[in-house]
């Protein structure tokens, strides 16, 4: 059902309360993954592998076993292998095999930082102790870690059993490379040679980390009967269940998942790292077990994203058409197969209207961790190519940078390379709104420069169920089991709220666990505030009805004739002012004598989400003498479809843009000769201070979905997609020189300063 | 760690008494800023620590005889607030004050940043250039030296086993006379030094230099004394002769190394323009007092 | 390994504790006291979500022993509300949606607290500064400097209180 008549009328929806888990979080109350305490509670430790590549000899744990304070120790042979044909279940992309050997090696360490071992012990020190005294002898072998090299003939091979996929006739060798996509539209080929400009760039970009504040975290406790409980901050409680189960061989309904606050995850934690061993430890010592990974495991052992290789040509006709266009992508997936090169690829020209595209792209293996989801996965590195490539095309053709990509823009209709017609989207009035910003008019001075790039982001529905309760007093609690990563709870309660039509503050939103509340699909594609608002939605719907045949139950009357406004029944059609209006909570009082307690849950497979479309500009100020780049003004406008709470909504913007500009400018994973991490750390792996950044405007626009209740879009990817080419297009224009590798850190600025470079020159 | 031992002695022969009978490794703490994030990494394993900050005149700035004698382990917070030091000196107050965030500054004192012996350390080259000495205290007594002769490698100092550094002397200032620190990080904050200028001159009534120091850090695996970039400016009024006489020779006295944090040919290139723009400075500075 | 026994104030209040050499202040409000709201996110001093006072001056407690505590007066996120009421840096930073996950917010709401007590009247640019040893990778600094900008102005009393009745 669609609630929005008027976005005028609405009461709850389009406010800015203040968020529910408020208090808790501005106070130190708030319990995160670390937090959490339980009796008898011993500490876990892992033991990582110091090589980039090797294969596992022997492991000997006796002499950590027998330190006193030792309660387990585990290894492989702990956890049940897991045989290739079982390695997907459902409808999910995990595959559990390759999940269970990245939680604990089997055989072989694929990077440094794979766990080999993990202990529980009775204090942080005993534990650290025993882990060292686990002896584990290695055969180093060589190793490869940038994308092209394990690609290339020769290069060390990570698995013997991955053949690259997506390919004619099916290999008969195995490969570094899992994997090809592509995705083409009309005759690129041809339609090139019509081309009366043409425009190539490559491009490279490093891995980089999602950086959450808060460390991975969790406490597992088993009972003597195999029950197990979990605390963790997870972005999907579900998801933790069923991985875990998975991995350890237990039935799903064995294992209780409760979401700590989470702090941060941007992807980062869509999957299990610490939880199957934990959940071992607990099991085999008979005690709940904490662990939490230092800075540094972090930084080794979970899921940076992909570093790459994007090779960009764009055909166009003078007029600006834009005629063909190609693409070829090159991404590391780490240890195992499973990079976002296919979104990246689905994504790279979706701002646009052509009839003439190919993207192909490659997933290819190498000594580094195996990649996690980081926010819009895949996108911002084919974005950052493409909306360079669009830029030196705009300067090719003297246009204007905005004036190109409406020329060019995706409507309403247009087919998108990657399948879908597009439609109910708002690229064009990002557009738009970007060219008619007051920041547009801002006079640029000396080694300053402006830099127009757009973004696009699917967005998913998915599987959501939500719950709303009616307490006797009135007030109302609403159950949904999405983790909390954004301020999504707030939403659900505004949501509930509105349909109910009762001041937000008399519903209390909370996120259960996973025997409290229906199946969620996780946190992540930006999905919570559509889909399970959603089922929330339905759900509250659900219960206006059964308050509805409630008033009439009390009037004697047919459920038909009552309306349902502001929270009140009200007798309608022929008994129409006949009775007394009865408020929600006066219902709730009475539910007992009219049937019992008044509820709803509501389980959901959501489709429809609306993808999210963005134009940024951003302005710089480089400093030609040593490379130092300043932001000195970020615009980032975008279709938001409706937004349920705005403050949330700019924070999303705020947010994405920020890691947009790290990844620009100075993150990146530096690796030595040996394949290991020189910077696992906060200090210098750069993530931008608050010093480094001015005020962020975030403008939204909205142009509703008509598939959700209240129209609104996923909000919250689509703006780490363009600031790494926006960035790139600000240096353009500010000190003419076309940066074609990330991160843009000062040391290349100034050797591209040195050099004299040019752009990519156009033909 | 079994076997760690805290002490905080309450005098200065306390501590070395601390530190001449430590039977393993001790580690002096002031600050606290580096060595716990050594301890925690594992990257040292000391048997003893020994706290200085209970001893009497540890932290602290006097002025004495024109000039000032501050407290080895007097905190970046403590230093920025004095404000006859940041007069004096503002060049060395705001070596100190660029290491880390406000909460680093609530902690990091002069001693941990010199004898962590870090080629970036940021404090040392305007101490340099501005002649500090350091008052050391070991079994044999007292001594003085120039804080030069400190750090003589990355993690190493000259200091014996069982000495301290329990104070840093400023000496008078004449006339005209100011100094300026200036380090290059890639973000605006919160990065390692990839190079350090501090250039410290004192002008005659004129406008004329007369006395100049320049000191590279973050260059050479300690800091580096140029005095061909000193011979720069001696003489000038900072003309563009001499701004590159100054820059050629901050960027001969270089031998910097390629690493997470910058490559030879940046951290060269960065040093002359670093000079430059710190001399600046000073001379700006200079000309007010 | 012998314990050392430290006698100090914790948000007020008389504290005493035992501890081992190595174990630093944080990791003893953690897991002895029991005061959780200073979050470990680094454990290098990179990242400020440990960020507590020390005789009125912000420092990380992961780069301080816990046995420099003695005699010393530790402030901690649990004592900036005086029991419901909340302080005005927490009240601005929930009006104006300064916090996401809100991890580093505890952190974050000491030290601008440092801020405001020694700088009742900071521009931008120097509460980003005094701030960039917090790191926050939710919000992009934006909405939190408008935060702190505004509970400035409340505390100079050119703003009424935000705080709800």
């Amino acid at each position: 059902m669609n609630h929005v008549s008027d976005p005028k009328k609405l009461k709850v929806v389009g406010t800015r309360p203040i968020r529910p888990d408020g208090a808790d979080k501005v106070t130190g109350r708030a319990s995160f993954g670390a937090d959490m305490s339980l009796p008898g509670m011993l500490t876990g430790a892992i033991k990582r592998s110091p090589h980039a590549h090797a294969r596992i000899l022997s492991i000997d744990t006796s002499k950590a076993e027998a330190l006193p304070g030792v309660k387990a120790v585990v290894t492989a042979k702990d956890f049940p292998e897991i045989a290739s044909e079982e390695a997907f279940v459902g409808e999910g992309p995990m595959n559990f095999r390759d999940l269970s050997r990245n939680c604990m090696a089997r055989d072989k360490v694929l990077y440094e930082g794979h766990a080999v071992a993990a202990v529980a012990a009775t204090s942080t020190a005993i534990a650290a102790q025993a882990a060292a005294l686990i002896e584990v002898e290695y055969e180093v072998l060589p190793h490869v870690i940038d994308v092209e090299e394990a690609m290339a003939d020769g290069a060390p091979l990570l698995h013997d059993d991955v053949f690259t996929a997506g390919v004619s006739p099916k290999p008969e060798k195995p490969s570094n490379v899992a994997k090809r996509v592509e995705f083409i539209l009309g005759d690129v080929d041809a339609a090139m040679k019509t081309a009366e400009v043409i425009v190539e760039g490559r491009y490279t970009t490093k891995p980089v980390h999602q950086a959450y504040i808060e460390p991975h975290a969790c406490v597992a406790s088993v009972s003597g009967d195999g029950q197990a409980q979990v605390w963790c901050s997870s972005q999907g409680q579900f998801m933790v269940r069923a991985y875990c189960a998975k991995l350890l061989g237990m039935e799903l309904s064995d294992i209780r998942v409760m979401p700590a606050e989470i702090g941060g995850g941007f992807g980062g934690k869509t999957l299990v790292y610490l939880e199957p061993l934990a959940l071992a430890l607990s099991r085999k010592s008979g005690r709940p077990v904490r662990m939490v990974m230092s800075r540094e495991d972090v930084f080794r052992a979970t899921g940076p994203t992909s570093g790459g290789v994007v090779e960009i040509k764009l055909g166009a006709t003078r007029d600006g058409r834009i005629v063909a266009a190609e693409c070829l992508l090159k991404f590391q997936a780490g240890a195992f197969p499973g990079s976002p090169v296919q979104p990246a690829a689905m994504t790279a020209f979706a701002c646009y209207d052509l009839e003439n595209v190919k993207v192909v792209g490659f997933d290819v293996v190498s000594n580094r961790p195996k990649v996690a989801a980081y926010r819009a996965p895949g996108a911002p590195i084919s974005a950052f190519g493409v909306e360079s490539a669009v830029d030196d095309l705009a300067r090719a053709l003297n246009m204007d940078p905005i004036a190109l990509r409406e020329k060019n823009a995706a409507k309403d209709g247009t087919k998108a390379a990657y399948g879908p017609t597009l439609k109910d989207i708002g690229f064009v009035e990002t557009l738009e709104a970007a060219k008619n910003h007051p920041n547009m008019q801002v006079k640029l001075g000396p080694n300053q420069g402006r830099g127009v790039a757009c973004g696009f982001w699917f967005n998913i529905g998915g599987e959501s169920s939500g719950a709303v309760h009616v307490n006797e007093d009135g007030t109302v609690v609403v159950v949904s089991g999405n983790p909390d990563i954004g301020g999504s709870r707030a939403s659900m309660a505004m949501m509930a709220a509105e349909v109910l039509g009762i001041p937000v503050e008399r519903v209390r939103p909370i996120v259960g666990d996973t025997a409290s509340i229906g199946y969620s699909f996780l946190t992540g594609g930006s999905r919570v505030t559509f889909a399970t608002g959603m089922a929330v939605s339905q759900a509250a719907e659900k219960v206006v009805e059964q308050l509805k045949a409630r008033a009439a139950a009390l009037w004697d009357i047919s459920a038909e004739a009552v309306e349902w406004c502001d929270g009140t029944a009200y007798p309608a059609g022929p008994n129409a002012g006949e009775f007394e209006p009865l408020p929600l909570a006066e219902i709730a009082s009475k539910s007992g004598r009219t049937g019992g307690p008044i509820t709803a849950e509501v389980s959901v497979n959501a489709q429809g989400a609306g993808p999210g479309y963005a134009t940024h500009v951003c302005d710089v100020e480089v400093d030609r003498e040593t490379g130092h780049v300043t932001i000195l003004r970020y615009t980032a406008v975008q279709d938001v479809g409706r937004a349920i709470h705005p403050t949330y909504v700019e924070g999303q913007i705020q947010g994405g843009v920020t890691q947009g500009v790290g990844w620009a400018l100075n993150e990146e994973y530096i690796y030595n000769a040996k394949g290991l991490l020189e910077n696992p750390g906060f200090l210098d792996y750069r993530v931008p201070v608050a010093s480094d950044l001015p005020m962020i405007d975030a403008v939204m626009i909205e142009v509703p979905n008509p598939r959700h209740p209240f129209g609104a879009k996923g909000v919250g990817e689509v703006p780490i997609v363009p600031p790494m080419a926006a960035v790139a297009n600000a240096i353009r224009d500010a000190i003419g020189v076309r940066m074609h590798d990330l991160p843009m850190s000062p040391p290349k600025i100034r050797a591209a300063l040195d050099a004299g470079e040019l752009p990519m020159a156009a033909e | 760690m079994d076997g760690l031992r805290y002490v905080a002695p309450a005098t200065v022969d306390e501590a070395v008494a601390a530190l001449a009978g430590a039977t393993g490794t001790a580690k002096l703490l002031s600050g606290g800023t580096d060595l716990l994030v050594q301890l925690r990494s594992g990257r040292v394993r000391p048997d003893l620590i020994v706290d200085t900050k209970r001893i009497p005149g540890l932290i602290g700035i006097k002025e004495e005889n024109g000039g000032f004698v501050i407290g080895a382990a007097t905190s970046g917070a403590i230093l920025d607030e004095h404000e006859a030091l940041k007069q004096a000196w503002p060049g060395v107050v705001e070596g100190m004050e660029l290491i880390g965030s406000t909460q680093v500054q609530g902690r990091a004192s002069l001693v941990g940043n010199l004898c962590n012996a870090s080629p970036a350390a940021d404090s040392v080259p305007a101490l340099i250039a501005a002649r500090a000495t350091c008052v050391i205290a070991g079994s044999k007594g007292q001594r003085e030296a120039p804080v030069e002769t400190i750090a003589v490698g990355p993690g190493k100092t000259s200091l014996a086993r069982d000495e301290m550094i329990i104070a840093f002397k400023l000496p008078k200032r004449p006339a005209h006379a100011a100094d300026a620190y200036l380090r290059f990080i890639p973000r605006t904050e919160m990065d390692i030094a990839v190079v350090g200028a501090a250039v410290n001159v004192t002008l005659d009534g004129n406008g004329v230099c007369t006395d100049a120091m320049v000191v590279l850090g973050a260059v050479a695996p300690t800091a580096v004394i140029v005095p061909d970039a000193a011979k720069a400016l001696i003489g000038s009024k900072l003309d563009d002769a001499a701004l590159e006489k100054l820059d050629a020779a901050a960027r001969a006295a270089c031998k910097p190394i390629d690493d997470k944090r910058g490559t030879i040919e940046y951290r060269t290139k960065v040093a002359g323009v670093l000079a430059r723009r710190a001399a600046a400075i000073a001379f700006k500075r200079a000309g007010e007092r | 390994m012998a314990k050392t026994h430290v006698t100090t104030t914790i948000n007020g209040e008389p504290t005493e504790f035992l501890c081992e050499p190595h174990q630093t202040l944080l990791d003893v409000l953690r897991d002895e006291l029991g005061l959780t709201g200073s979050k470990e996110g680094c454990s290098s001093g990179d990242c400020g979500a440990c960020t507590v006072t020390v005789d009125d001056r912000i420092v990380c407690s992961c780069l301080m022993l816990a046995a420099e505590a003695e005699g010393h007066s530790i402030g901690t996120i649990e004592g900036m509300a005086q029991g419901e009421k909340l302080h005005p840096l927490q009240q601005h930073f929930l009006q104006e949606g300064a916090l996401q996950c809100g991890f580093c917010t505890p952190g974050l709401l000491v030290a601008a607290k440092s801020l405001l007590d020694n700088h009742p009247n900071p521009t931008e640019t120097e509460a980003r500064y005094w701030l960039a040893g917090n790191l926050c990778r939710c919000t992009g600094y934006d909405k939190v400097i408008k935060a702190v900008m505004g509970a400035a102005a409340e505390l100079r009393g050119e703003t009424p209180s935000q705080a709800r009745a």
